[in-house]
């Protein structure tokens, strides 16, 4: 992958490689199986790319992976079998979308926790702000008193 | 000789960066006028010598030298001459000298633009963007010489990835890097400031063009970046969170921040500790965008360990600039003294949760593309955090953004209450939710995501023009067109860029919702039909072109009987760098874009051919130049012409507002 290693090497903001991804006779005759499978491979990882599903990749061996998913299906398994099937095979590297236990609980709690914290620290900053702005003591009423009388 | 000539030019601008990095400031502290006058010429000549450098390795591009070990990895004589001057900055030493060449320009147009700072700020702001540009001359010339000869120059050279090969991709790294860049000068003005001691209105008037200009850049290199990746990678994505892109992402968000909260320093001389440690961010995650992408840590740990000299250096500049402002941050921040008060209901409140909304996201972003690496580091656990991550943790803060953005930018300074702008906002909301719940009945089941993006894209567009129209006052529309046409620019500047904001959000969710797609076996002669179009592939081709083979289909688009285009889809092989790549054809529409891409021929004859209808994809890149747009015109605004360099005690008051 000659293509992602120059990318990163330019620092450019620009992703893999040109695709031609699911092949026609890839595609399942039941439409409803078909339209699983696409939305299962759409969240798994190509391992031998950078980055792309194998949904998007036009690797051999994303090839595969597609092929195994389309027959894990036909066979009737659901959603979660399949990927299950998969991941044994290659690993949870493979889950685009990170599972959620163990440590990953710090990533995904991690956008909730960070916008609280930030808006409790905006909201007492403000606060703070606010009641800088402190009523007149008797000496300076009194003395507006005496600036308004003048 | 022209190649020594631009080696030794780099060299003599390390050096004048060492001194214009050291002498303004002794100057300043010392308040030695001669010294501090020095910073301006050096600045001058920093950027003479570095375009001298850089013209000289162009030149050699140019003329194919291929004595030069760059051109030679990077360039080719069969090849075009826009993509022979492209190849200069094609490839890490080139664009690094590009880096170069921005950060004395910037450097250059402080010392140009900036006679009105005050000498002292003045001085030390080119020092420090000296020694930005110091650190970095000295990174390319001791890590990554642009300017290496070989000793046995070959034939020919072994082209430039043909990926990159490409108008789109020519100009996007120079757009890009002016943004990454740019957010350099904001920086310098920050460390600046805090050597200084003192922020005040001026100050934030001062840095805010800077940042509109490096947030105008970074805009139109990001969406340039997805326009490519759109039509270049055969199937019509545009944004794949892909580590590279995040690390544009994340300082386009924190410009963003900056630009806003620098408002509020210029106008209400508040939030003036949270602006500087803004500007700090922005580069800071720009510089960290750059070691990512260079040292090749993010897409395996062990590419790190092939060229460790190249990410240890850029781990060193970072950490020496972003160590020594904090540093300096949490030493003198505490001394910036907000002077405005303002309520908890205020424009100032609303511009707050905006920096809250694009800080959190940044580092949102932030967390997901390090993820992998720090579980695989410290737990062991080998993992990917790829699109269902990000879509899902970073979408909702730009749907809460553009929730509060028409009420927040209608809101006054200072205080203010809620009630006003819901009570002129309400037709708005009710139109823009009356337009959604009929499109979610319109469209026969699909995704709820398009119809929220038609409710927050009609939100936040008529929002924007509501505003506008508002502050023509009362009376005839005649009278407030005519008061509207006056208002400052910096007004026009914000509706246009607000509702680029809309028109972008609208558009990538209808794309997203929408879009169909078609993968078949297409044969020649035969027609097939999708969505209303009928298709026909009529022949393939074989096509040589300057420096690539191309297998060239030939597709008649057709509806309801009448000719719309003829598309001619691409699989193009290029001999010199061994690499295929796809041309998708695209009937651009101001609807809709149908989208070819041409696969492999089949067994049995037949071509693969995927069609894609993707509805509204244009309007995604207009928003994205709306944006642009807007920054542009608000950087034209008066108050940046004229009398920008007067330090006034007391902000000026905002009529109307």
């Amino acid at each position: 992958m000659r293509a992602l290693f120059l990318a990163i090497v330019l620092g450019l903001a620009l992703p893999a490689a040109p695709a031609f991804a699911v092949q026609p006779d890839e595609i399942l005759d039941d439409p409803d199986l078909e339209r699983r499978a696409r939305s299962i491979s759409a969240d798994l990882r190509c391992v031998v790319c950078r980055n792309e599903s194998i949904d998007d990749s036009n690797a051999e061996l994303a090839r595969d992976m597609r092929l195994m998913v389309r027959e894990r299906l036909v066979a009737g398994d659901t959603d979660a079998q399949v990927v299950n099937f998969l991941v044994e095979r290659y690993g949870e590297y493979i889950l685009l979308r990170p599972r959620s236990d163990g440590v990953n609980l710090i990533l995904w709690v991690s956008a909730p926790v960070m916008l609280i914290a930030a808006l409790g620290i905006a909201g007492v900053a403000l606060r703070r702000r606010t009641a800088t702005e402190k009523p007149l003591s008797p000496e300076e009423e009194a003395r507006l008193r005496q600036i308004l009388r003048d | 000789m022209i190649v020594e000539l631009g080696h030794f030019a780099l060299i003599l601008a390390f050096a004048v960066a060492l001194v214009q990095s050291v002498v303004p400031l002794v100057g300043a502290h010392r308040g030695w006028g001669d010294w501090m006058a020095a910073a301006r010429p050096m600045a001058s000549a920093q950027f003479a010598l570095i375009a001298v450098s850089f013209a000289a390795l162009t030149w050699a591009f140019v003329t194919s030298d291929f004595s030069v070990a760059l051109v030679v990895d990077n360039s080719h004589t069969a090849k075009p001459m826009i993509y022979k001057i492209s190849g200069v900055w094609g490839n890490h030493e080139g664009s690094l000298l590009l880096w170069v060449l921005i950060l004395t320009l910037f450097g250059a147009c402080a010392a140009w633009f900036g006679g009105n700072l005050p000498a002292t700020l003045q001085a030390r702001v080119l020092a420090v963007q000296s020694s930005i540009a110091a650190a970095f001359m000295a990174f390319t010339i001791f890590t990554s010489n642009p300017f290496w000869r070989t000793s046995f120059p070959p034939f020919d050279g072994r082209d430039l990835n043909p990926l990159l090969q490409d108008p789109g991709l020519a100009l996007h790294p120079p757009f890009l890097y002016l943004g990454y860049v740019g957010l350099s000068l904001a920086f310098s003005f920050a460390v600046a400031a805090l050597i200084e001691g003192r922020v005040d209105a001026a100050w934030g008037r001062w840095v805010r063009p800077w940042t509109l200009a490096a947030w105008v850049f970074l805009t139109i290199g990001i969406a340039l970046g997805s326009w490519w990746a759109y039509y270049e990678l055969g199937w019509g994505g545009f944004w794949f969170w892909d580590p590279v892109e995040n690390a544009s992402l994340m300082p386009w968000l924190f410009a963003t921040a900056l630009l806003h909260s620098a408002i509020v320093v210029e106008k209400r001389e508040s939030l003036k500790a949270w602006t500087i440690l803004l500007a700090i961010l922005g580069f800071g995650f720009s510089l960290l965008g750059t070691f990512i992408v260079r040292s090749g840590l993010l897409t395996s740990v062990h590419a790190f360990a092939t060229d460790p000299e190249r990410g240890i250096w850029i781990l060193m500049i970072f950490a020496f600039f972003m160590g020594g402002a904090l540093m300096l941050f949490a030493w003198r921040g505490a001394a910036m003294e907000a002077k405005g008060v303002f309520a908890t209901v205020s424009r100032e409140s609303a511009l707050v949760l905006n920096n809250v909304l694009l800080a959190v996201s940044s580092f949102v972003v932030f967390i997901g593309t390090m993820w992998p690496l720090v579980a695989e580091m410290f737990f062991d656990r080998v993992l990917t955090v790829g699109p269902p991550f990000f879509n899902m943790a970073f979408t909702p803060f730009f749907v809460a953004l553009a929730v509060v953005l028409p009420v927040g930018a209608m809101l006054p300074w200072k205080r203010g209450n809620l009630g006003t702008p819901i009570r002129r906002l309400w037709g708005v909301g009710v139109l823009a939710i009356a337009l959604g719940a009929l499109t979610w009945t319109i469209q026969t089941g699909g995704s709820i995501l398009a119809p929220i993006g038609v409710v927050l894209g009609i939100w936040v567009v008529i929002g924007a023009a509501a505003d506008l129209w508002l502050r023509g006052g009362r009376g005839s529309p005649a009278d407030r067109l005519r008061r509207m046409a006056r208002l400052p620019r910096a007004d026009w500047g914000k509706a246009t860029a607000h509702a680029g904001l809309g028109v972008t959000m609208f558009a990538i969710a209808a794309m997203v919702g929408w879009e169909t797609e078609d993968i078949r076996v297409a044969h020649i002669g035969q027609s097939f039909e999708h969505e209303g179009y009928t298709l026909t592939l009529t022949d393939v081709q074989r096509v040589q072109g300057p420096n690539f083979i191309s297998t060239m289909a030939f597709v008649d688009v057709e509806r309801d009987g009448r000719f719309i285009a003829e598309l001619r889809p691409e699989k193009r092989v290029y001999p010199a760098a061994g690499m295929p790549t796809t041309e998708a054809a695209i009937d651009y529409g101001f609807f809709r874009d149908v989208y070819l891409a041409l696969g492999d021929p089949q067994e049995g004859g037949g071509w693969a051919l995927r069609t894609y209808i993707k509805p509204f994809a244009n309007w995604l890149w207009a928003g994205c130049i709306l944006m642009a747009l807007g920054g542009l015109i608000s950087l034209s605004d008066r108050r940046f012409r004229v009398a920008a360099g007067e330090r006034r005690a007391p902000p000026q008051a905002h009529p109307a507002e």
